[in-house]
């Protein structure tokens, strides 16, 4: 009987002491991680994205809430004026989630640019997506307003060959930009406000 | 009888030397060893785990039961692996990036939960240390040099310096998955080789 209860007290404190450990780690190197995966993942896709800002849109960021989700948008001045920004959304690959940041004009409203930032497509298929920029130019220009969908869905964006899922994915999350981006303009332009200088 | 501190740690760099010698924690020998660089940083993440398990483990030899200790070893290794994850995250993100899914797997990696098993558990503080130490080395040392062998024959570079020049011609499959398991039974072989008394 002792033993059985010393059995339980050993690994019960030994987990709760790993736990705050971990907890306590974690909490401090949030910010860290948050600013590597910044710089690492989502800094060449957006850096591509606004080639032409004056400022670091890195740097120039707000959160908003939408619905459950916070998202990060990243704010680009262009000629001289906060009017663009680029934000991240997912869609369902071949391999996983294929995560995309797309860069939106909120004057005229038209996507300038796009760049895939996470997936775990096929080398040489789907991953072409990332390496190949001309895909994904395809989307410059494309009104938040038109359905973004590849030509074999009746849209107007050119597959990868032999990577349909891939690019149907792409597309997939350039839409949910674009829906995302219709509902939180009002909320959008207000934060833009304060970036221009 | 006792073995000295020092003889505990040489062991881990010759007679005991992880992959080659135990044959043992393969998975990663094998999955990473792509470039000398990867190599050397999974062996680091490994002997830093190999490090702590063992010194907590032989610390807390008297206070653990027999029953569960295999239990108690999982926490503590598993522990130690987060640390490691969330510490490469904050400052090495792109070795992170690389190493993937094989930072997680180190809970699960023979070497680890063999040395606490076999020796932390029945060791004092400082042969533990010592031992970890030895092992970690060896493994990373093992790494590398399988690490050096693929890159030099699949790529032609060493740490991302060519050696060649333009008119080498890679063999791409010592990068792939089968250059490892050749590369791993060659080095095996020259090891038995050279230690054939």
């Amino acid at each position: 009987m002792g033993d059985m209860i010393k059995m339980v007290v050993v690994l019960t404190v030994l987990s709760a002491f790993s736990g705050g450990l971990l907890a306590a780690i974690r909490d401090n190197t949030k910010d860290k991680i948050e600013n590597q995966q910044l710089q690492f993942v989502k800094g060449p896709a957006i850096k591509s994205i606004f080639r032409d800002a004056s400022n670091d849109p890195i740097a120039d960021r707000f959160k908003l809430t939408d619905g459950e989700i916070e998202r990060s948008f990243f704010v680009a001045v262009l000629d001289g004026k906060a009017k663009a920004v680029a934000f991240e959304s997912y869609g369902k690959g071949y391999g996983g989630d294929v995560g995309l940041m797309v860069g939106i004009d909120t004057e005229t409203d038209k996507i300038v640019g796009a760049g895939v930032t996470t997936h775990a497509e096929t080398p040489g298929m789907g991953a072409k997506a990332k390496e190949d920029p001309s895909f994904v130019d395809q989307l410059k220009g494309v009104s938040v307003a038109d359905p973004i969908k590849v030509t074999g869905d009746g849209g107007s964006i050119n597959a990868i060959s032999g990577a349909t899922i891939t690019s149907r994915a792409v597309c997939a999350a350039a839409t949910d930009v674009a829906a995302v981006y219709q509902r939180l303009k009002p909320q959008i332009e207000e934060n833009l406000k304060a970036f221009t200088k | 009888m006792a073995k000295t501190i020092t003889q505990e740690f040489v062991k881990g760099l010759w007679a005991e030397i992880p992959p080659f010698r135990l044959v043992l924690g393969l998975c990663p020998t094998l999955a990473v060893t792509k470039s000398v660089e990867s190599g050397i940083g999974m062996g680091l993440a490994t002997t830093f785990v190999l490090v702590g398990s063992n010194v907590l483990i032989s610390m807390l030899r008297n206070v653990i039961p027999a029953k569960v200790r295999i239990a108690a070893f999982i926490i503590v290794i598993a522990t130690f692996v987060t640390v490691v994850e969330l510490l490469m995250q904050a400052f090495t993100y792109p070795l992170f990036l690389t190493l993937g899914i094989f930072i997680p797997l180190i809970v699960v990696n023979c070497i680890v939960l063999g040395r606490a098993e076999a020796f932390a558990y029945k060791n004092g503080i400082m042969p533990s240390l010592a031992d970890g130490l030895g092992i970690g080395v060896g493994f990373t040392l093992a790494l590398a040099s399988l690490g050096a062998v693929r890159e030099i024959l699949g790529n032609g570079t060493v740490l991302g310096h060519s050696l060649f020049g333009p008119s080498f011609e890679p063999f791409t499959f010592m990068i792939e998955a089968p250059g490892a398991f050749i590369g791993l039974g060659l080095m095996l072989c020259l090891m038995n080789l050279v230690g054939k008394k």
